[in-house]
């Protein structure tokens, strides 16, 4: 018998909620704040992308959209396991090499048949996920020198398969893999459909599962996680799991596109893939998180880019500086927003 | 009607962790709908207790009876699902986390898609909350809403997970009184629904408003229960602090001389209406050059809040601290520490002594910039100076270079006033200085406090040990609740007026407590 | 109450693994040299000396800056993107002559270090996060100020890279000199004893009143000076200015060089000898598989696995 269904619900002697006892003001700015985090970067990618169709003529052109998109698709994906990483507290800094290796392995596997080039991948970067989780789950090893590690030995595994870096291996025309990754459907890409079909699985699983609440209780406060009972070490097995599934197939979704297995990929991708994730309005420090924040990050990045590229007169490095820039504003925001909210 | 059913049976429940007995021989029986109040001052034993029963640790020797089974919990989560909850202090939930999130964490309704039902979640979320006198939007995060509607939530969480037995953990220490009052409504119907509630607290009000019984830890033993009605407050704070009334005290118990020579001059340290936050309500005390001002009241009272406050290392809203009667600027631990203030905090593992460093680098830790030149360490001087200290405090070591983490607990007291000593401050704030050490540094610190105080120090002195609060200060201040209630100066510096003082009596009642052995 | 002392009885496998991160790097550094005396021909060669030296000094440099900020619970990701920069900044002021482009140089990267500080110490920023930014947007500015590799001829430079004084190269001198001062700074101190106390345990230093943010921030400087030095002489070894990809990784062979030389993770500790033997360590693997026409990927992998064994080993020690 639950008290709940006992009596007369209580009310207090004066006329203010017994919940709130927050004056309206900051209950207001707490919301705009909230507003910002997860709509900003909306709004700066609305606004960039007006500017720069009027800017440039090339800018707003079908072909330039639809180039934007497929190139930006395979980010994207790497991004989307990204999110659940940071949203548990953690960090994954393998997943460039993951995606080079995803890479090299579908194309190597292409010989084999489109199973084994897509399955190859999703094996051997999810094993290196699940070894990440492990050490990081049940060794307590910090998230960053784990998945540091796996970075350099992921490499390594790559360069030893490709005879170090020498063979590209290269993906038959007309194959279905081949087509995958080239082929548009409606106008797109098919990456790109693969991406948005992706993310809408993510945000699904994040906001709809048992799983995904167990994702932001571990990241939001793993001690109290634990003791409402979600399953703290298992779940966080399972985010370094799915980002090197991710970041494998991504790998080799962009290996079919490229039609080969370029072994020089996947550099600094994982920088990449952090910032479109905090940019998108993700905290660092875990708990808060948004899978399409994460999608807008790498639109806005890749808008970035493209803009600096329309210009011309600029190098193309300045893309670099813009997204130092932006995640270090984003991140002390977010810090600073964090502290006030404490301090209230 | 029937007696209500046993719900909870503790027999001989004990505990013992290296070096410390926590818990010793612990009876405890719970009936349902009986709110029982578990209190005990620090060290009584209380958390070690609530402990075993919700399966952080395991005891040592004795059994727990949980609805007529004998249980052994592995884990939290066990007991959780077997039926024992807890509503922590700090609100142990997810902060950023919606509140029907918060709620229904682990018990999300689903539709038949298999996903989880947001719209029915925050729905039921509403209305269960509506009836704890909580009405907000249950999507916002839990952190947007104020402490006492998280409480509820808590505590909303404990019963739909269908539990027999609620423990509560100081739960009102950051409740505003009308939260207090909803919170007292909720336990009532708590009560009145069968489920048994341990109450622990240090409010003596709140205890006697809504608990029942009552049971009473001291070093780790179970010193008294019974019906909470059959003890007065007096008695009970007396059992607490386990001074039996009317019974009279050998002096010299402790190694102080009892007899200070406080300079009639203007006071070194003046402290005046410090205001800290649902800690401390406009607290001020002064204390002159040679005097020995003691900090009196119980466990939460905001003794070591009013050390920290005055000493910078907790920021106010308001208040002001004036020393040898220049005023504070800045309120920050270094601005504190130049004008002459140095604080022994109450937690030295982890806010006093730098363990992975050196004996002679934790005592030349603050005084370093005095003892450099250009920023270049003289160790001529540093040597000097940790010698002086090690010889005239007696610090055992096995040499200057040891690691200070592997001191006893006593040296590791004496290397941190070390530290203060080599800054040679005006004022000295010593927050429980003695505890979990052995007998022969305690009676050395004491001794040290009075030579100190002789030298011409102005010495605060906090301690959980009556005796010696009472025989090592010239004036006690006494708090409740964060709260000045009284001073006690000359003749009136004895427990037996301290414990009045605390316990709000003004009449002496000289009534025998039955306690048990 | 009795209180027991805090000293426990060490049990077999603990005091296994706490000598082994102590010791281990040079028990490693030993057996390497012993393997490649005896099988490898040619090691005991002044020539090979010269090679090995003047590649492992850069990496020395750099991990001595990396295992200062590691000593604050801290770490250090754009000591890379500063190398890079350094090599930039120098392309573009060397006309002015050596003195005026290092001076520069100086400039900028104390800059890099001032914002890693601020954001760490100031705002709160983790420290992975901070760097992480700093690395990003300090590449990119290395890159824009120089897109291409540029060759540079310039004596002094050239003689800085490629001098050396009774057969030692300055650039092992460099290294050799700035190790024993930043050893110095950490022992001798007040600056190197409050970077230990405060990476030991923040709260207690802070209530002793420890200047905790002054530090910090220069803790970071320090790591952008000293990486900004690596730069500048690895430029001066290669007689060019390669922004793209000098320092690339760098930031993980400084942290697997401090790790592995006994420098804890979570700081108090700071340990300079360990330090230099852990990149040399480092220097000496690689060195080891690629003379025996081993495959560089196995130096990748056997590299990870060490990070892995050496922060594993380490995780019982110090606090928590």
């Amino acid at each position: 018998m639950t008290v709940t269904k006992a009596d007369v619900p209580v009310t207090t002697a004066s006329n203010e909620p017994a919940g709130e006892s927050e004056p309206a003001g900051s209950a207001r700015s707490e919301r705009l704040s909230a507003l910002i985090q997860q709509h900003g970067a909306l709004a700066v990618l609305v606004i960039v992308s007006l500017v720069a169709s009027f800017s440039f003529d090339s800018f707003a052109t079908g072909d330039n959209v639809s180039n934007m998109a497929t190139s930006s698709a395979f980010l994207a994906i790497v991004a989307l396991g990204m999110t659940f990483v940071i949203i548990t507290g953690g960090i994954d800094l393998s997943v460039g090499s993951l995606f080079a290796l995803g890479g090299v392995l579908a194309a190597w596997g292409s010989r084999h048949g489109t199973l084994v080039a897509l399955l190859l991948p999703l094996l051997v970067c999810g094993l290196i996920g699940v070894v990440n989780g492990l050490l990081v789950a049940k060794s307590r090893l910090a998230p960053f020198i784990v998945t540091l590690a796996a970075m350099l030995g992921a490499r390594g595994l790559l360069l030893a398969v490709t005879d170090e870096g020498a063979d590209t291996f290269l993906i038959g025309k007309g194959s279905v893999l081949a087509e995958l990754g080239q082929g548009t459907t409606l106008g797109l890409g098919n990456p790109v459909w693969i991406t948005l079909a992706l993310f809408v699985a993510g945000a699904v699983v994040l906001r709809r599962t048992r799983f995904g609440q167990h994702v932001y209780a571990v990241g939001g406060n793993e001690d109290a996680a634990a003791l409402m009972g979600a399953p703290v070490a298992r779940t966080k097995i399972l985010v370094y799991t799915l980002s090197g599934l991710l970041a494998g197939l991504a790998g080799a979704l962009n290996a079919a596109w490229l039609a080969s297995g370029v072994t020089i990929l996947g550099n600094g991708m994982e920088l990449e893939a952090i910032s479109a994730v905090v940019i998108g309005g993700t905290l660092l420090t875990g708990g808060l998180g948004y899978v399409s924040g994460s999608l807008v990050g790498v639109l806005l990045l890749k808008v970035i880019q493209n803009v600096i590229n329309q210009i011309g007169s600029l190098d193309s490095s300045y893309q670099q500086v813009v997204s130092g820039a932006f995640l270090a504003v984003v991140v002390i925001a977010q810090t600073w927003l964090g502290r006030r909210r404490q301090l209230m | 009607m029937a007696p209500p059913a046993e719900v909870l049976a503790v027999r001989g429940l004990s505990k013992t962790f290296p070096g410390v007995r926590a818990l010793d021989d612990v009876d405890l029986t719970l009936h349902a709908g009986e709110v029982h109040a578990l209190i005990g001052e620090n060290g009584a034993g209380k958390s070690t207790l609530i402990k075993l029963l919700t399966g952080v640790y395991r005891p040592d020797a004795g059994e727990i009876t949980f609805q007529g089974e004998k249980v052994s919990f592995a884990t939290p989560l066990d007991a959780q699902k077997a039926g024992i909850s807890t509503i922590y202090q700090e609100v142990n939930l997810i902060p950023l986390l919606s509140v029907a999130r918060n709620l229904f964490l682990g018990r999300e309704p689903r539709n038949r898609f298999g996903v989880l039902d947001v719209a029915r979640m925050n729905r039921e979320a509403e209305e269960i909350l509506a009836g704890y006198g909580v009405h907000v939007d249950v999507r916002r995060p839990l952190r947007t809403l104020g402490v006492g509607a998280q409480q509820m939530v808590a505590l909303a969480r404990a019963v739909a997970t269908d539990a027999r037995i609620v423990i509560m953990d100081e739960p009102t220490s950051s409740l505003e009184p009308r939260e207090v009052e909803t919170l007292f409504t909720v336990i009532r119907r708590l009560r009145d629904a069968g489920i048994a509630v341990v109450y622990v607290s240090h409010r003596l009000d709140e205890l006697y408003a809504v608990c029942s019984t009552v049971t009473v830890l001291r070093d780790g033993r179970r010193v008294h229960h019974g019906k909470l009605a059959d003890l007065d407050r007096l008695s009970l704070v007396s059992t607490m602090l386990g001074r039996d009334l009317g019974e009279v005290r050998e002096e010299g118990l402790t190694k102080f001389t009892g007899e200070h020579h406080a300079a009639d001059s203007e006071p070194v340290l003046d402290a005046a209406g410090l205001t800290v936050p649902h800690k401390l309500h406009d607290v001020s005390l002064s204390i002159r050059p040679g005097e020995v001002v003691g900090l009196g009241g119980l466990l939460g009272s905001g003794r070591t809040e009013t050390a920290k406050a005055i000493s910078g290392a907790l920021p106010v809203r308001s208040g002001r601290v004036t020393v040898a009667g220049t005023p504070l600027r800045g309120g920050s631990a270094p601005a504190a520490i130049r004008a002459g203030i140095s604080l022994l905090p109450e937690d030295r593992k982890s806010e006093g002594i730098v363990p992975g460093l050196s004996v002679r680098e934790n005592i030349a830790l603050a005084v370093l910039p005095r003892l450099s030149r250009f920023g270049l360490v003289s160790e001529a001087k540093v040597d000097s100076v940790v010698d002086t200290f090690m010889k005239r405090l007696r610090i055992k070591a096995s040499s200057p270079h040891q690691k200070v983490g592997e001191l006893s607990g006593g040296n590791q007291q004496k290397v941190l006033l070390a530290r203060w000593l080599a800054m040679n401050p005006k004022v000295l704030l010593l927050d429980e200085p003695t505890r979990g050490i052995d007998v022969g540094a305690k009676a050395e610190v004491q001794k040290l406090v009075d030579e100190l105080a002789a030298d011409g120090l102005g010495v605060l002195l906090i301690s959980s040990d009556l005796e010696e609060l009472i025989e090592g200060s010239d004036r006690v201040v006494v708090l409740k609740d964060g709260a000045v209630v009284g001073e006690l100066t000359g003749d009136d510096v004895t427990e037996d007026k301290l414990m009045r003082t605390i316990a709000g009596d003004s009449q002496p009642v000289a009534k025998e407590v039955a306690s048990d052995g | 109450m009795a209180e027991a002392t805090l000293r426990t009885a060490p049990l077999d496998r603990t005091r296994v693994l706490q000598w082994l991160q102590t010791y281990g790097v040079y028990a490693g550094v030993a057996a390497l040299l012993v393997v490649n005396i005896a099988i490898t021909p040619h090691f005991l060669s002044a020539e090979n000396f010269r090679t090995q030296a003047v590649q492992v000094a850069p990496v020395i440099i750099v991990a001595l800056g990396m295992a200062l900020v590691i000593g604050t619970e801290g770490v250090d990701l754009s000591v890379g993107a500063v190398m890079a920069l350094a090599a930039s900044v120098t392309a573009l002021y060397l006309g002015y002559g050596l003195l005026p482009a290092l001076l520069v140089v100086a400039l900028f990267a104390a800059a890099v270090g001032l914002a890693n500080g601020a954001l760490v110490a100031l705002v709160g920023v983790q420290p992975i996060v901070a760097t992480l930014a700093l690395m990003v947007g300090g590449r990119g500015i290395a890159l824009v100020l120089l897109p291409q590799l540029k060759d540079l001829r310039n004596p002094s430079l050239a003689s800085l890279g490629s001098g050396d004084i009774a057969g030692v190269p300055y650039l092992i001198l460099i290294a050799a000199v700035l190790a024993l001062l930043v050893a110095f700074v950490v022992r001798r101190t007040t600056f190197g004893r409050q970077l230990l106390a405060i990476g030991d345990s923040r709260p207690a230093a802070q209530l002793a009143g420890l200047p905790v943010r002054r530090v910090l921030i220069l803790v970071y400087i320090a790591s952008a000076l000293l990486a900004a030095v690596a730069g500048v002489l690895a430029t001066a070894r290669l007689q060019a200015s390669d922004p793209t990809s000098l320092g690339n990784l760098m930031e993980l062979s400084a942290i697997t060089a401090v790790v592995v030389g006994g420098t804890p993770l979570t700081g108090g500790r700071v340990n300079i000898a360990g330090t230099v033997a852990g990149a040399v360590l480092i220097q000496l693997l690689t060195a080891t598989l690629i003379k025996h026409d081993l495959p560089p990927s196995w130096t990748q992998i056997a590299q990870a696995i060490v990070i892995v064994a050496a922060v594993y080993a380490a995780r019982g020690r110090g606090k928590r």
